[in-house]
Parts: C-alpha cells; sequence; structure tokens
C-alpha cells in the first residue's frame, strides 16, 4: 500500500510538472484566440467545482454564482484599472475619490474580490441557509439579480448599465489555471476532510445528520462562503481576460450553464466538473459556426443565433432525465483507477502470452 | 401627493397586481401538489405572449380568437412538460426535480430566441384596451378594469374548480399526500397534469395582459414577472390559491407605490421584491396565509 501511495505522489508531480510545460508552451506559442479558450476553461473549471461543492457535496441548491462573480469581476477590474483608464470609462459621474487613484497588483486585486464576494454570501446565507433547497434556490437568484440591480444604479462606483472598458489584461494562462488548481486542490482536501464527510451527511439526510451532532447552519454556511470566494476570484479573473464587463454579463444566464456544466460533469465528482467545463468551454467554440451562414455545397445555411444554447440545454434536460450521474456520477480521477484500467487493457491485448496478471485488488472509489 | 394622483397610482399598482396574481397562482397550485417550484412558469408566460403575437400579427386573426387559442395552446404546452420532464422524475429527491425545472426554463428561453429571435417585437393592442376612461379626475387606460376583471373572473372560476368539482377535491387530497390519494383510486398522474394545463393557462392569460401592458416582447420577457410572481406566492403563503392572489395584488400596489412615493428610488425598483422575499423568509416564511406544515420529504 505504501508502495502505492509514494507511486501515485510521483505521478501526480509528474503529471503536474507536465501540465505546467503544456501552460508554458501554451502561453508562448499559442495565438490570442486559443489562449482566450484555454483561459475560459480554467474560468469555468472554477465556476463548477465551487458550484459543486455547494450544490453536489453540500445539497444547497444556490443559484447565486452569477452575482458573486460579478462581485469579484467589479472588485477586480476596479482595483486593477489605472487611474486614466477610469477617468476615460466615468464620463457620465465622476467616480468616488476612494477608488479613484488606486490601481494595485493583480493578486491583492483577486483576493479583495473573493473576500467581498465571500462577505456577501455571509449576507444572504444568514436568512436563506435556514431555508430547504428550493427556497434557498429563489432567493440567492434574487440575491444575485440585487446585486446587478445595484451595479446597475451605482453610477459612480461601477459606472452603471455603461460597465467598465479597457480593464488590464492581467490574466494568462499561469493565473487561470494557478487559480484553478488551488480551487480543485482546496475543495478536494475540504470534501475528503471530517468536515467534508459532514457535508455530506447534510445533503443526505438533514435530520439525522443534525442527531449526528453535526452543525447544520455552520457546515452549510462554511461551504457556502468558501464556494462564493473562489467564485469571486474567478470573476476578477474573467474581468481581467475579457477586458469589458457590464451587469448585463452576470445576468441568471451564466448561473444556468455552471449549473448545467456542473451536472453534465456528475455531482459530487470534481474530475467531473473539470472535464465538463472544459469541454463545454471547447465545444461552444467548435459549435460556433452554427450560428453564422455558411454553405454546403449549392446549398446556404443561414446562422442560427442562440442555437448552442438550445444545444446545450437540451442536453442538460436529458442528462437530467435519463442519465442523471452525469459523466462520473460520484467517481474521481485516481492513479490507481486509471493504472488498472490501463492494466486490463493491456492484459487484453497481451492476454495470449499468458503473463500473470497484475493484481487489481485496490478499490477503484478511494482516491 | 395629490388625492387623484394616489388614486392614478393605486390603478396602476392593481393593473400590475392582477398580472403576477394569475402568474403566482400557477406557481402555489403546482407548489401544493407537487412541492416543486416549476421554475419555469416565467417562460410559459413568455410563450403565450408570442403564440398571441403570432395569431394576432401574423395570421391577422380577430383577438377573441387568437387570445384563448394562445391560451389554450399554452396549457396544453404545460401538459407536455410536466408529463416529459418532471414525471420521470416522481420519487427522486425534491431538488433534481428542480434542477429538471430550471433546465427547462433554461431551454424555453433559448428556444425562445432561436425560434422567435431575439429582436423585441411590438405586441398588437386591442384597439377597445387603450380607451381613456375618466374616473373623477383620475384617468385610467381601459387596460386596467379588464385586466382586473379577467383575474378576478378566473380566479372565481379557480376556486369554483378546486372546491366544487371532482378534480379539484382530487387536486385538494393531492396538496396533503399524493400516495393516499392514489390508494384511494384517484388517478394522480392525470390531475397533476390537469393542475399544470390550469396552472399554465392562468400564466398564458397573464401573459397576455403582460404583453398589451408593455407592447413589447422578447424572448426573456418571462423571467422577472415569473419570478416576482412566486414572490407575490410567497408572500401570500405558498400552496394557497387565496393567498397568491392576495399576494399577487399587494406586490403589484406596493412596487408602483414605492416609486411613487420615492421617485430617487425608481432604479431599485426591481430590486424591491427580491428584499421583501428575503425579508420574508426571514420573519415570516409561511407568508400572510400559510400555515405551517410539517416537512415532507
Amino acid at each position: 500500500m505504501r508502495t502505492s501511495i509514494t507511486r501515485n505522489r510521483i505521478l501526480t508531480v509528474l503529471a503536474l510538472a507536465g501540465f505546467v510545460v503544456f501552460l508554458v508552451y501554451a502561453q508562448t506559442n499559442w495565438d490570442a484566440y486559443r489562449l482566450r479558450i484555454l483561459n475560459l476553461c480554467a474560468v469555468y473549471t472554477i465556476f463548477a467545482v465551487t458550484f459543486n461543492l455547494i450544490y453536489g457535496y453540500t445539497g444547497q441548491f444556490s443559484l447565486g454564482h452569477a452575482g458573486f462573480a460579478a462581485i469579484g469581476a467589479y472588485a477586480a477590474a476596479l482595483l486593477t484599472m489605472s487611474p486614466e483608464q477610469k477617468a476615460a470609462n466615468f464620463f457620465l459621474a465622476p467616480i468616488i475619490p476612494l477608488l479613484r487613484d488606486v490601481e494595485w497588483p493583480f493578486l491583492p486585486a483577486l483576493l479583495v474580490g473573493g473576500t467581498l464576494a465571500a462577505l456577501a454570501s455571509l449576507l444572504i446565507g444568514w436568512p436563506a441557509l435556514r431555508l430547504r433547497g428550493d427556497y434557498l434556490a429563489i432567493a440567492t437568484l434574487g440575491f444575485s439579480e440585487i446585486i446587478r440591480v445595484l451595479f446597475v444604479n451605482w453610477q459612480r462606483i461601477t459606472n452603471g448599465s455603461l460597465g467598465l472598458k479597457g480593464i488590464p489584461d492581467h490574466t494568462n494562462v499561469y493565473w487561470s489555471w494557478g487559480a484553478a488548481l488551488v480551487t480543485i486542490f482546496v475543495v478536494k482536501r475540504l470534501v475528503d476532510s471530517s468536515y467534508g464527510r459532514a457535508l455530506r451527511a447534510v445533503r443526505d439526510d438533514e435530520v439525522a445528520a443534525q442527531a449526528l451532532g453535526v452543525r447544520l447552519f455552520t457546515h452549510k454556511m462554511m461551504a457556502f462562503m468558501l464556494s462564493s470566494f473562489f467564485v469571486g476570484v474567478a470573476g476578477g479573473l474573467m474581468a481581467n481576460l475579457i477586458s469589458t464587463i457590464d451587469p448585463k454579463v452576470f445576468m441568471f444566464f451564466l448561473t444556468y450553464q455552471i449549473v448545467g456544466i456542473t451536472v453534465m460533469g456528475g455531482m459530487s465528482s470534481l474530475t467531473g466538473s473539470l472535464v465538463a467545463a472544459v469541454l463545454y468551454t471547447v465545444f461552444l467554440e467548435v459549435l460556433r459556426p452554427i450560428e453564422s451562414p455558411f454553405d454546403l455545397g449549392p446549398l446556404h445555411i443561414p446562422g442560427i443565433p442562440g442555437m448552442r444554447m438550445v444545444l446545450f440545454s437540451t442536453l442538460l434536460l436529458l442528462v437530467i432525465l435519463f442519465y442523471r450521474q452525469g459523466l462520473f456520477g460520484q467517481r474521481e480521477f485516481s492513479w490507481d483507477g486509471l493504472l488498472n484500467t490501463l492494466a486490463r487493457l493491456h492484459r487484453r491485448v497481451t492476454g495470449l502470452w499468458g503473463r500473470t496478471p497484475p493484481p487489481s485488488t485496490v478499490d477503484k472509489g478511494e482516491q | 401627493m395629490t388625492v387623484s394622483l394616489f388614486f392614478q397610482h393605486l390603478a396602476n399598482g392593481i393593473s400590475l397586481g392582477a398580472l403576477y396574481a394569475l402568474i403566482a397562482i400557477g406557481y402555489t397550485m403546482v407548489y401544493g401538489i407537487l412541492r416543486l417550484i416549476n421554475f419555469a412558469h416565467g417562460d410559459i408566460v413568455m410563450v403565450a405572449a408570442y403564440v398571441a403575437f403570432y395569431g394576432a400579427a401574423m395570421y391577422a386573426l380577430p383577438w377573441w380568437l387568437a387570445f384563448p387559442l394562445a391560451i389554450l395552446l399554452t396549457a396544453g404546452l404545460g401538459m407536455i412538460i410536466e408529463r416529459a420532464a418532471y414525471r420521470p422524475l416522481r420519487g427522486v429527491p425534491r431538488i433534481q426535480l428542480f434542477t429538471s425545472a430550471v433546465a427547462v426554463s433554461f431551454l424555453l428561453e433559448n428556444l425562445g430566441i432561436v425560434v422567435f429571435s431575439g429582436r423585441p417585437k411590438a405586441f398588437p393592442r386591442p384597439a377597445f384596451l387603450d380607451k381613456p376612461l375618466h374616473v373623477g379626475d383620475v384617468i385610467i387606460i381601459s387596460y386596467t378594469p379588464v385586466a382586473v376583471a379577467v383575474a378576478l373572473i378566473l380566479f372565481g372560476g379557480l376556486l369554483y374548480i378546486v372546491h366544487r368539482t371532482k378534480v379539484g377535491m382530487a387536486m385538494r387530497a393531492l396538496s396533503k399526500d399524493i400516495e393516499t390519494t392514489g390508494l384511494m383510486g384517484v388517478d394522480t398522474d392525470r390531475v397533476i397534469m390537469i393542475a399544470f394545463a390550469i396552472g399554465s393557462a392562468l400564466a398564458a392569460a397573464g401573459g397576455i395582459l403582460l404583453a398589451i401592458k408593455f407592447p413589447q416582447i422578447n424572448p426573456l420577457m418571462g423571467v422577472v414577472p415569473g419570478l416576482k410572481a412566486f414572490i407575490a406566492a410567497v408572500l401570500g403563503g405558498i400552496g394557497n390559491i387565496t393567498g397568491a392572489m392576495i399576494g399577487g395584488f399587494l406586490l403589484g400596489i406596493a412596487e408602483i407605490m414605492i416609486v411613487a412615493f420615492f421617485p430617487q428610488l425608481a432604479g431599485y425598483r426591481d430590486a424591491f421584491a427580491y428584499t421583501i422575499l428575503i425579508a420574508l423568509l426571514l420573519f415570516r416564511p409561511t407568508g400572510l396565509m400559510g400555515e405551517v406544515e410539517p416537512e415532507k420529504a
């Protein structure tokens, strides 16, 4: 057993090193368009993993992701923009003096965005987390809409519905995937800890969990705030990636997409969230041509704007109805699982030679 | 504020409240039976407005034919949604059912964008709803009394169905306990489907009134009124039909009055309903007329 733990550690380190090499290669060689997709993959991964924490593991249906992302995005944007950019943006009403001259480095700006999002989640979680699932969903969705309405109206802080333009493009693949890996690591450690087991107990049966001494509210709140913190960070990454934001970016549509990604990847599977987020982002780009007109031989096919989202939501509904576990269900990626699969394939190929099969006693469900 | 101006605002609030009330009833009926917040309800409102639009504007049907036809088709849509997206999920955790409702809502909105195009369309307003009426100093548009009358007539009809017919009795029984009701020989699936049809029909009426009130329709028009109507249902006590009606009118009047008395808050008008919701959930989760009931799995 010990050897397999050491082996897995080595494999993990190797895989991470390989991934870093890939990121360096991509950052130096890829064009802006492909880099943007790679960055978006990381942002959506954070969105999905955090939604999974609050929904998949804790069983709390929060539809507030868009609002928390908006908080993080605006905070990071306002803190990183140069005073000249702000002056150019706020031509209708001047920005409040407090924010006028600040120009922070990226990391503290992201952290402040995440912290503000977490504080906002405390504010709404306080009343809402005492409610049953679907009430919570509506309350958080309402909260996220309140945030949007506030951002439209706070002309002197957010520039209202005009939005912010010319946000510095700090986000590169190191920032985005660095944040994504930290998020995955933290959430993974949390759900594997005793807290994580308590969260799952809350999800499966609140009354039983309470009888076992799990403090429901504290645990839900902890998961909710942690999730919102990372959503805020992801919002900041997104703002400094797409460089133009306005309150419309953070409408409920964003939340629905995150719900869809997470459900398709599999509730209670971080691997699923990661894979689904990447697949979603890539497929959305691959399918972009169907929304613009194209010629198929002599046929002229007009573009159908919005078609990709119809496909996505249809697929989501089908997954919910017929394949509720999604891509990964509750399973996670593990080296043991991968090696077992490889060994099985290997045996199938070389089975004729009668070699002794490698032991496959390790439980696949374990890490 | 002068008295006549006050009544002007009141009339405006009541006509908005009639909309909320009609939509809220559908939420409350479905919630009462399935304990499901039918998240797609607001989008059903949108579909109804578009069907009425195509009937009246594209096929040049007279309004008295186009509108009932739209209501009928929308009721059918409600039944289809129930059959396709909710019935297969009976007995799974409620949160899954709600996820399905979110997916249906997402699908309807996106289908709306593809089929009807995202560009807003002008809704033809029947001439007789456009006449100014003078009541003392107050001028109200003839739409207002019609909207209120429609809401009250449909509400009366619904009360009759729920309290005086066999189907209504079955619905009331279902809201207490689905399984036992089934054992008593009630075809529960059929009754649930009828409840969806009625709720969707009322939402359709609300949607057409909405389209007439703001004579412009777009594929996302149902979302905000849908959420607000849900809040109205919670305000009245979810699961209680009369409560939904009262909650709808209260919310409509309150929204208009807040802006009337505090014009500087006009930009925050849309946030007001959500604030009410959160305050309600904090202090009186059962709403005005709701009863405390034990948790149902």
